[in-house]
Formats: structure tokens, C-alpha cells, sequence
């Protein structure tokens, strides 16, 4: 069974323990501005949302690298991005319309959420259960994915 | 089932594996006219830059990759297309029958009208084979003049830029990338590549380049009276789909080939897709040759969706979409970026950051957005102009500070999530 992430932003308080979390993992220190997942604050509501690459089937930012640069991890169906063949083209930032991988111009490369390979750190981190990793089935990220996929224009 | 494909592009390799994955019994034979395996185009700036080598352009990347797949490559020019038998001919006479066609020949630069476009040392930059002439003369210090400052040759601009030329770029519009740009955010991008130390001379035309024999090897004169020696000069004004071949197959070509909803073009199991095919655009309902990597690939895929499995979905048509990078300077432009008539716009400009960011709506949809300057989830633009989702009260929010788009973004998705749940 495939897992994923799972996103309750009901339970987000915003402690960014998340951001610091993936940034360490991924780059090596604590900088949320690095972090692959972001927590976007609604201060009218007073409420947060964590937000990060959901790994769609369709993956447009998969096909539509020139040179084939992000690749299908089989095992835990990520997309990842092999910063040794990115070229830094960003037509990957504009294909996707989640808006989730992201051009880092002090690597000249993008960015995107891999899953840590399996053992994703924003849920290991998150003290309050609104980020988990589960069974795909219960995640509801299908849905998520049937509202996106109304840009595929094939309509499956 | 034969599934033959006349070009060997991003178009023309996704529409093969695409046909390989959804009809694996049936053959798939790919055919590129360039001495090369199959390699993307807009890969070409970073080996001009010296990033990558010649092979981190090719679109796949292992040399077994197509057999592997059960993909046939051939490296051989099509001659001529004959849709009533069905049949090819290939640059050495020798034929070759289908069942189902896809043409995805792209396009080939347009040469301008200009005495002495054809010397020694005056180069499109649109292959391989250019991109190798065009390393070769542009070392360190030598002048290089661009003309055509529009999006390949603003993307050409960075490659020069990043190896050291003294550059001069020559863009007869009154802006820089005036097909996704408007006045504000053109001038915007001049000043900062003039700022960078580019010479970009806007509202100017070549007149003619002559060979010299004192100094540099070319003179560029320019209708403003003004010359300049040069050791290379690069032809970026354009690109016309490649359909001359097809010549009278009755497949019918306006600016590119004209395909259906499905990808199909005037004549029964003849496809079309990417660079050369004029197919239908997302925002304004109408045919066009949007010449885009995204689109390419699209295609591709929708193509290979109806030669295998019949025209079942009708396809709403592609989102026009680029990305820019100038000089460290990044831009994007999507769908109605120069908004329609009747709509609202909302604009927040700091022209000394060099940020900027457009929003185009129709009522409360957002329908074109445009941005400098701006590198973090620009991809929900196209998300939100393409799933046509209302923004109710987010809209009036965006008038008064467009920055917040991505908080309308998914204020706006997880509503539909609940509404689908609902
Ligand atoms: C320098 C440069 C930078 C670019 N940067 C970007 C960018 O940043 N973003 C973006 O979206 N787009 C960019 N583009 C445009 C992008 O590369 C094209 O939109 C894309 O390559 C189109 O793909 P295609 O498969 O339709 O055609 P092409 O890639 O042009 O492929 C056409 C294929 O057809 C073959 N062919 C042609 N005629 C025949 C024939 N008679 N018989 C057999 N084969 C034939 C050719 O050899 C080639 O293999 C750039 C282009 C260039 C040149
Ligand atoms: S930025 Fe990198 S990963 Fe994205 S499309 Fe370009 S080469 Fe591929």
C-alpha cells in the first residue's frame, strides 16, 4: 500500500516545526525559507495551512522537463528531482499548477517535496497530528487530485 | 498497428511512449531529420553556458533507452507524405506505410529580409549543430549582436551573457518580449539587463550586415545610422512551423497544421502536435501556434490518447504559458496575461526590487497573470486560470493586494475539495 501525506490544517497551530524540519533534512540547516513545505497563514481566520507537493499521477512537472530530470521513485511514488541533470529551465514551475516545485536561485535548480525518501520529517516533526503519513486511500488527496485534474485537458 | 511519427522532439518522444504504453502490441517507428539522438531544443542554453554537455541536452537520457522501450529511431528527413496510400517518402526515396500518422516536425527559424543574413558568422540559435558554430565564436570579449529581443532570444541573451560577450541586443519592437510582456513589466526587464551591462537597443532594426576585412569579421548596420563590428551575429526574429513537406498531402496548414480537439488534423489518422501544429488555445477558444515546450508535450500526449483509443474527450485547449529567466531576472506570463475586454486588472509594481506581479480577471476568474521577479509556486497561476475556478470574495481581496494569490489559490482549492466531498 502507498502512503502520503495527509494534511489536517484544522489541527496546524503554525510552530513551522515542519518548515525547520524539511529544511534540515534537505539542505542541511534550519531555514525555513528553504523548506519544501510551507505553512501559509490566514490571519483573518486565524487559521493555517501546511502545503507541499501532493506526488499527483499526473505529474506535469515530470513531463514537461526538457531533459528528463525528474524521475518516478518506485518506491514510494514520488517525483524527485535529480539536481545533477536539472538544468534550471523552470518550465517544470509554470507546468505545475499546484504551484509545488519551486526554482531555487542560489542552486540554480528546483525544489520539490521527494518524501524524504520514505520517511517524510514535517510529519515525523509535527506535534500536533496535522501532518501525517498514512495509507493513500485515507488521505482524501484523491479528491485534491480530482480538482486538479480538471486541468488535464484529456479528462482522463 | 503502425504508429509512425515524422519528428523527433519533446512532441514527437512523449507521443511515442505515450503509444508504446497504451497500445504495446502495436509499432512505433520515430524519425528525426538531425544526426542526433532525440534532444530538446530549450535545453541548448545551458550547453551554450557550458552547464551541461552536448549529451544533458537529449531527451532521454541511456543510449538503449528507445529499444528498450520497443520505440524505433531512425535519423532520416521525410520527403513527402501521401494520405491517400498512406505512405512516406524518405529523403532517400526509399518509403515507409502507416496506419496512424503523427506530425510533430516543429519549426525552423524565419530568416528576415536583410542583406547579408547568409555570411560567415550570422547563425539562428535553433539546433545543435548552431549551437556548436555559435560556441565556437562566441569566446570571451568578442562581440556578439542578437537580433530579436522576443522570448528565444531573450532566453539565448542569458547563455551569451553568462559566457562573456560584449553584447548587443537589437529588438525593432518598442520592449523587450512583447508577446508576454506589458510596457511596464518590457521596461522593467530592459533596465535590468541594461543595468547588467547589456546593450539593448529597443525600437531599432538591422539594415544590413556586410563583411569586413578591418578588425571584426562582420559590420551591423542599423537603421539609426550606427554601426557595430562584430564576430557573430545571432538571428532570434521568429519561427515558421515546418509543413513545407507536406506539400499537396491535403492536410490543411494556415500558420501551422490545424488540428481538432483531438489532435487530429483535416485528413483521417493524420495527427499533429507540438511547434507545428495550430491547435486550440485555452483562453481564447481559438486555433494557435503556441510553440512552447508545455504544449509540445501536451500534444504529444493528447495525440497519442486519440490514435490509440479513438476521440473519446475533447480537449479544452492548452494554457499559453512561459518562464523567463533574464540575466538573473525571472518572468512569467500565463493565459490572458493582457487581460480581455471587460475584465479587471490588479497590478502591484516596485520597480527598484524589480518585483512585479499582474492579475487579468473575468468577473471573479482569474484568466491571465503575469510577474517579475517571482520564483515560489508561480505554477498555481496556470492551476487557477485553467481549473476556471471563482474566486468570490478572494477577487476583491486580489484587487487590493494581488501578492495574496496563493492564499486565493487555496482558500479556493480546499473549498472545491469540500465541494466535492459534499
Ligand atoms: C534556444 C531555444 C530555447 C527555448 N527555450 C524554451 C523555453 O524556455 N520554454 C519553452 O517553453 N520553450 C522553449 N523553446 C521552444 C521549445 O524548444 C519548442 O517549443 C519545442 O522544442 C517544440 O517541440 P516539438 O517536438 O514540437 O518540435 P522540435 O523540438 O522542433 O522537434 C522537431 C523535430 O522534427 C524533426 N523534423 C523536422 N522536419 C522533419 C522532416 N521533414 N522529417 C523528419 N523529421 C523532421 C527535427 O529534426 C526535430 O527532431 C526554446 C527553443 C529554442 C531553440
Ligand atoms: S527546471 Fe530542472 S527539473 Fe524543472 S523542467 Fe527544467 S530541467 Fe527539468
Amino acid at each position: 500500500m502507498q502512503k502520503s501525506l495527509h494534511i489536517d490544517p484544522g489541527k496546524c497551530t503554525g510552530c513551522l516545526q515542519c518548515e525547520s524540519a524539511c529544511s534540515l533534512e534537505n539542505e542541511g540547516l534550519f531555514n525555513p525559507a528553504k523548506s519544501r513545505i510551507k505553512v501559509f497563514t490566514f490571519h483573518e481566520e486565524g487559521r493555517f495551512v501546511p502545503y507541499t507537493c501532493t506526488q499527483c499521477d499526473e505529474a506535469w512537472c515530470m513531463q514537461a522537463c526538457p531533459v528528463d530530470a525528474i524521475t518516478l521513485n518506485p518506491e514510494n511514488g514520488s517525483k524527485d528531482v535529480n539536481a545533477d541533470v536539472c538544468v534550471g529551465c523552470k518550465v517544470c514551475t509554470i507546468a505545475c499548477p499546484f504551484g509545488t516545485i519551486n526554482y531555487n536561485a542560489s542552486t540554480g535548480k528546483v525544489v520539490k517535496c521527494d518524501l524524504c525518501g520514505g520517511d517524510p520529517q514535517c510529519a515525523e516533526s509535527c506535534p500536533t497530528g496535522a501532518i501525517t503519513y498514512i495509507d493513500s486511500d485515507a488521505t482524501g488527496l484523491d479528491k485534491m487530485r480530482a480538482w486538479a485534474s480538471k486541468t488535464d485537458n484529456a479528462g482522463a | 498497428m503502425r504508429h509512425v511519427i515524422i519528428g523527433a522532439g519533446p512532441a514527437g518522444v512523449i507521443a511515442a511512449e505515450n503509444l508504446k504504453k497504451l497500445d504495446p502490441s502495436g509499432s512505433v517507428v520515430l524519425l528525426g531529420a538531425e544526426d542526433k539522438p532525440p534532444y530538446s531544443r530549450m535545453a541548448i542554453p545551458y550547453f551554450l553556458v557550458g552547464d551541461i554537455e552536448e549529451e544533458g541536452t537529449y531527451l532521454r537520457k541511456s543510449a538503449d533507452y528507445y529499444a528498450s522501450k520497443g520505440i524505433e529511431v531512425r535519423q532520416t528527413r521525410v520527403s513527402s507524405v501521401d494520405t491517400a496510400s498512406k505512405r512516406l517518402t524518405l529523403a532517400d526515396d526509399s518509403t515507409l506505410d502507416y496506419d496512424k500518422l503523427l506530425i510533430s516536425t516543429g519549426a525552423t527559424p524565419v530568416k528576415p529580409p536583410i542583406g547579408g543574413i547568409d555570411l560567415p558568422g550570422v547563425h539562428n540559435c535553433w539546433t545543435l549543430a548552431d549551437a556548436h558554430k555559435i560556441v565556437e565564436r562566441a569566446t570571451p570579449g568578442s562581440s556578439v549582436v542578437l537580433m530579436g529581443a522576443g522570448f528565444i532570444g531573450c532566453i539565448i541573451l542569458e547563455a551569451l551573457a553568462a559566457r562573456n560577450v560584449e553584447l548587443t541586443v537589437v529588438e525593432m519592437e518598442n520592449r523587450m518580449v512583447s508577446r508576454m510582456t506589458n510596457e511596464v513589466m518590457g521596461t522593467m526587464i530592459k533596465d535590468w539587463c541594461v543595468a547588467k551591462g547589456i546593450n539593448v537597443l529597443t525600437s531599432t532594426k538591422v539594415g544590413e550586415i556586410q563583411e569586413s576585412s578591418s578588425g571584426k569579421p562582420l559590420k551591423v548596420m542599423l537603421d539609426n545610422g550606427n554601426t557595430i563590428d562584430a564576430d557573430l551575429v545571432i538571428s532570434a526574429t521568429g519561427v515558421r512551423s515546418n509543413t513545407a513537406f507536406l506539400g499537396d498531402s491535403g492536410i490543411e496548414v494556415r500558420d501551422g497544421i490545424v488540428v481538432d480537439d483531438h489532435m487530429q488534423t483535416s485528413v483521417a489518422d493524420v495527427y499533429a502536435a507540438g511547434d507545428v501544429a495550430q491547435g486550440r488555445d485555452y483562453s481564447t477558444g481559438e486555433y494557435y501556434v503556441q510553440a512552447i515546450q508545455p504544449t509540445a508535450v501536451e500534444h504529444g500526449r493528447l495525440a497519442a490518447q486519440s490514435m490509440v483509443n479513438g476521440h473519446k474527450t475533447a480537449h479544452r485547449g492548452t494554457v499559453n504559458m512561459n518562464i523567463l529567466d533574464t540575466v538573473g531576472l525571472i518572468s512569467t506570463s500565463f493565459g490572458m496575461w493582457m487581460g480581455v475586454p471587460g475584465g479587471t486588472e490588479s497590478e502591484s509594481v516596485d520597480k527598484e526590487k524589480f518585483k512585479y506581479l499582474n492579475l487579468q480577471f473575468k468577473d471573479d476568474v482569474l484568466v491571465g497573470a503575469s510577474s517579475l521577479g517571482m520564483t515560489q509556486h508561480v505554477g498555481a497561476m496556470r492551476g487557477l486560470i485553467q481549473t476556471a475556478k471563482p474566486l468570490g470574495e478572494w477577487k476583491e481581496r486580489l484587487m487590493s493586494d494581488p501578492t495574496r494569490l496563493m492564499d486565493a489559490y487555496l482558500a479556493s482549492a480546499q473549498q472545491q475539495s469540500a465541494d466535492l466531498s459534499a
